[in-house]
């Protein structure tokens, strides 16, 4: 496996749809390609920082609003 | 086509009976619906429109349509999947009222690059949650996400922010399972990328 080769499989590695053969492949090449190592290791990261962290809050006082703006507006319609 | 499973081996989603009694005029069936998708809905129209009144009326105009067209849902998905796709179209319609010159379509300006080899190779400190705090980190991924074009920043939304399965991206974008990998790749590595100025160890030789 080189470099073009692993990300090309990178999404469903992260997705954990490969099969063991090209997982252990993955690991083989990145033992000894630091640069891969990093690009997994970051891309790795980076889908988890964007997955624990809420960037656009929903207060509860803009939900009630959207909430009820939503219902009148579907129910003045009947 | 896909193989359409038997009952016995598939698991009817709580949205089939919520949607059916709705469609039968039941309010509070329709109400329970919209508790449960109305902010995954405002946060995807947010993070497409990247504007904050746009992705309110989107949000209402979403749950709109989909009320006045409940009786076309044909259960082929799952509800909140054919809502996210009302909300994703209403969001890139309104993109294009504004006249700019950014994209406005899933197909333009996503230059995929299969097979370029990502740059910036350096390690990330660990934890960037004790780097930053949560409202500074907050606003690093919210400018890091709106840098990236609209077709990649919708992909990496359904799929890594609001956890919909690769399928479900495909159904919501009217994209194939490929388009939505090969994107997905990109906007993952160019978020990777772009966060490393944030979250990279500092190299030798680099300006401080």
């Amino acid at each position: 496996m080189n470099c073009t080769d692993l990300l090309s499989h990178l999404t469903d590695y992260f997705d954990k749809k490969l099969s063991s053969k090209l997982v252990e492949e993955i690991k083989t090449h990145t033992a000894g390609c630091q640069h891969c190592r990093v690009v997994l290791n970051t891309t790795e990261q980076t889908i988890q920082v964007y997955k624990g962290n809420e960037i656009y809050e929903v207060s509860d006082e803009l939900r009630e609003r959207l909430h009820s703006a939503i219902m009148s507006r579907c129910f003045a319609k009947k | 086509m896909p193989a359409i499973q038997s009952p016995a081996t598939e698991e009817i989603h709580p949205d089939v009976a919520l949607v059916e009694r709705a469609k039968n005029g039941d309010t509070a069936a329709f109400e329970q619906l919209v508790r449960q998708y109305e902010r995954q809905i405002f946060r995807v129209a947010q993070h497409i429109t990247q504007n904050r009144e746009d992705a309110e009326d989107i949000t209402q105009d979403a749950f709109l349509k989909a009320y006045e067209k409940l009786d076309q849902f044909q259960g082929n998905s799952k509800f909140s999947t054919w809502l996210v796709r009302i909300a994703v179209n209403e969001s890139l319609m309104r993109l294009r009222k504004r006249k700019t010159s950014k994209t406005v379509s899933m197909d333009e300006d996503v230059h995929t690059d299969e097979g370029s080899i990502p740059r910036d190779f350096a390690e990330w400190r660990p934890n960037p949650e004790q780097q930053y705090n949560q409202a500074e980190l907050a606003e690093i991924l919210r400018k890091t996400i709106q840098g990236l074009p609209p077709g990649f920043r919708t992909v990496f939304t359904l799929r890594d922010v609001e956890n919909l399965s690769t399928e479900e991206t495909a159904e919501a974008l009217g994209l194939s399972v490929p388009a939505v990998k090969s994107r997905l790749l990109r906007a993952r590595l160019q978020l990777r990328e772009r966060l490393s100025r944030y979250f990279g160890k500092k190299q030798e030789g680099q300006p401080a």
